[in-house]
């Protein structure tokens, strides 16, 4: 069912490979994909499903390499905690066990390395997990940018659930947990340079409760994401490729904060391709689509979720929105726009 | 962003749409050309065809400041990019634009310190940090942007900051309109003229299109609303039999344009006297070179640049496509060869470039049901 695979025709990494669009689909499939192929890895989750002794387990990993590693709202080593629960939380697992492996550079400085430890350690215990491995490299002075963090985590996958992009049906809604775009743009405009005035915290959240809340409504609940890098535009350019159905937004109903939609139009980006860290999206049955947006709205994390979309059987394998204008128009998948770090 | 919603209201589109339809004549197509890759991206983005009728054609012009460079210009600037004593900055877009080989993208992949910059005065900071490298501005655009170019030269020489130059490939206006209007076979009725690049030339810029050659023009502003309602005007002059210049971006453009931005460029910069435009070819009097007194600064006199040329690919029909010959869909390469993570032309690069928008926006047939939610 999985579309032709993507060629990598190019002859080195660009920063195009890390963005999360089409050259990072031709890497991940093209290259690593073909090397490394298996039924565990093949349907490029965010979490791998185990299955051990008639348990079920959710296995992921993430690499962060944020710059700057302090920003509005959260650093790099409460974004790692989140982001690894969270590929968890959105395979349907409570989160259990997480390592942590640094990667640092001479000369980083001990009381920032304290304070990061200190945020993951926060992150954890509010996520309810532990940092039950690790590992610490120095590299020499003008590698790593200070600091890289590595987190890997596993989750015991619920009893009874049944997420995947087959169970998708056209008539099913697309829920988001609350405001798009929060944390790329907390970050770009953290990292300077623009002299932009705005008051904005990164989203990083762990989203486990809300994944949990939704799961209670059974197998209505057809599939989750955790829109980061790439964002919302991302995350269902993929579930429409491998689902192969089309998707449609309705711009009018997307959660956005003002000062997202202004940074945007200043720096000519798209909010719908803009990294999120404590959101989720989910794909629910249309008869469960009020409950499911009353479970998430009763969460704080949920507060400003809503419904932005829908599946439809046609156009296979497109994303679409209907503009607030009265046009419509296609949201593909990202080409490499060379967007600073943010995760 | 009340400012910016007022200009997408839905309630105000249908209301001009309503009165489009009343004004064109059924089954007579008036092909309108928006000269800016601006208003194309608009256009596309907030899907601005599906509200009006199939009598009103959007032909794409050559605005794409990106686009119009020709693939020589690219080697060279990969060439001042690859000397080690050189940090070269440049604006976002033109990092995957493709040369003869390769983009700078590439380069910098390669170990070229090519450095992304959102103004030519961050450029001038880079510089004064780095008073031991060379850093080269990677200067393009229409005269939208080389009043920016112009004011840093400036002040780097004010400030005698002799490690900062600026590689020149500014383009004007006019004369590409003009080639384009004296192309065969035109067949434009009217035009959108670009609302930016008009806050500096000012409206006067476009009185020889309606003097001699007789065609509407209506200089606009880059809301969906605005375009709409710059189809309306057109399309009232030409119900009146009228043809002039008018001007719907009343909000910011003046008749005489920014006479302070247009001494800067004065100042800084002369016509050069020939030009080559990617896809376009070789135009007189249509770009701009640094003074003779601004040579210190000029990256062309301090550094010996290939300066081939290089044909454009032979499947690439973008010169057509910058022209209105052909839309984009109808290119032999649009969508299989040529696509924006792997473009062969340049109109497929730049988020302003007629493909990339259509590509990226528009290649679906037309006529769904609206999304209920």
């Amino acid at each position: 069912m999985r579309p032709r695979r993507p060629k990598l025709r190019d002859e080195v990494v660009t920063l195009a490979h890390g963005a999360g669009g089409k050259s990072t689909r031709a890497l991940v499939e093209g290259l690593f994909l073909e090397e490394l192929g298996n039924p565990l890895l093949e349907p490029l989750g965010d979490s791998a499903l185990l299955e051990l002794n008639g348990v079920r387990i959710a296995f992921t990993t993430d690499s962060y390499v944020v710059a700057p590693v302090f920003f509005p709202g959260g650093d790099i080593g409460e974004l790692a905690v989140n982001g690894t629960v969270n590929d968890l939380a959105v395979a349907g697992a409570q989160p259990l066990a997480l390592s942590a492996g640094f990667v640092i550079e001479e000369g980083f400085s001990v009381a920032d390395l304290q304070r990061i430890a200190a945020s993951m350690a926060k992150a954890a215990a509010a996520a309810g997990v532990v940092i039950a491995a690790g590992d610490t490299k120095v590299v020499e002075r003008g590698n790593a940018d200070g600091l890289y963090v590595n987190t890997a985590g596993v989750g015991l996958v619920r009893a009874g659930v049944a997420l995947g992009s087959e169970r998708v049906r056209p008539g099913d809604r697309v829920l988001v947990s609350g405001t798009l775009g929060d944390h790329g743009i907390a970050v770009m405009v953290a990292r300077g340079g623009l002299e932009l005035e705005v008051s904005l915290d990164s989203d990083t959240a762990p989203v486990h409760e809300l994944a949990a809340a939704l799961l209670e409504l059974g197998h209505a609940v057809r599939w989750m994401r955790d829109p980061t890098r790439g964002g919302l535009a991302t995350a269902l350019n993929e579930l429409a490729r491998q689902a192969n159905v089309a998707v449609v937004l309705d711009e009018s109903s997307l959660p956005l904060r003002r000062e997202v939609v202004g940074a945007c139009e200043i720096l000519g980006i798209d909010p719908l391709y803009v990294a999120n860290e404590g959101k989720l999206v989910a794909v629910v049955a249309a008869e469960v689509t009020a409950a499911a947006l009353a479970a998430l709205r009763a969460h704080p994390l949920g507060a400003e979720a809503a419904v932005v979309g829908e599946v439809r059987a046609e156009p296979k394998g497109f994303v679409l929105l209907d503009t607030a204008f009265g046009g419509g128009r296609i949201v593909d998948m990202l080409v490499g726009d060379p967007l600073p770090r943010i995760c | 962003m009340r400012f910016v919603d007022e200009f997408r209201s839905g309630e105000l589109a249908r209301k001009l749409a309503r009165e489009i339809d009343s004004l064109v004549e059924p089954g007579r197509i008036v092909k309108i050309m928006e000269v800016c890759g601006g208003h194309t991206h608009t256009i596309y983005k907030h899907g601005v065809e599906d509200l009006v009728p199939a009598e009103v054609d959007f032909v794409h012009g050559p605005g794409c400041p990106v686009c119009v460079i020709p693939m020589g210009r690219v080697d060279d600037a990969i060439s001042l990019a690859e000397r080690a004593d050189v940090i070269f900055t440049t604006f976002g877009d033109m990092l995957r634009v493709p040369g003869g080989r390769g983009s700078l993208l590439e380069a910098k992949a390669r170990g070229a310190d090519v450095r992304m910059v959102y103004s030519p005065l961050d450029a001038l900071e880079i510089a004064r940090r780095n008073p031991d490298r060379e850093v080269v501005f990677f200067a393009i655009g229409f005269e939208t942007t080389a009043p920016a170019t112009a004011v840093t030269l400036l002040r780097a020489r004010a400030e005698g900051i002799g490690n900062f130059s600026a590689f020149c490939n500014h383009v004007t206006i006019g004369p590409p309109l003009r080639a384009i209007l004296e192309s065969p076979g035109l067949r434009l009725d009217a035009f959108i003229a670009p609302g930016h690049v008009s806050t500096v030339i000012g409206t006067r810029a476009y009185d020889f299109i309606v003097r001699e050659f007789a065609r509407p023009v209506v200089v606009t502003a880059f809301e969906p609303v605005d375009i709409l309602q710059a189809v309306v005007m057109i399309l009232r002059q030409l119900r009146d039999g009228r043809c002039e210049v008018e001007n719907q971006y009343t909000r910011v453009v003046r008749r005489d344009g920014n006479p302070r931005a247009l001494a800067a460029i004065e100042e800084t910069m002369e016509l050069r006297n020939t030009f080559e435009w990617r896809g376009l070819g070789w135009i007189e009097q249509s770009a701009l070179r640094l003074r003779p007194e601004f040579a210190d600064w000029d990256a062309e006199s301090r550094f010996e640049l290939p300066g081939a040329q290089i044909e454009d690919p032979k499947v690439c029909q973008c010169g057509e496509v910058l022209i209105g010959a052909i839309k984009p869909w109808e290119c032999r390469v649009f969508g299989t060869a040529c696509t924006p993570e792997r473009p062969i032309g340049t109109c497929m690069v730049s988020s302003e470039g007629a493909c990339a928008a259509y590509y990226n926006y528009g290649r679906l047939a037309r006529g769904r049901d609206p999304v209920s939610v």
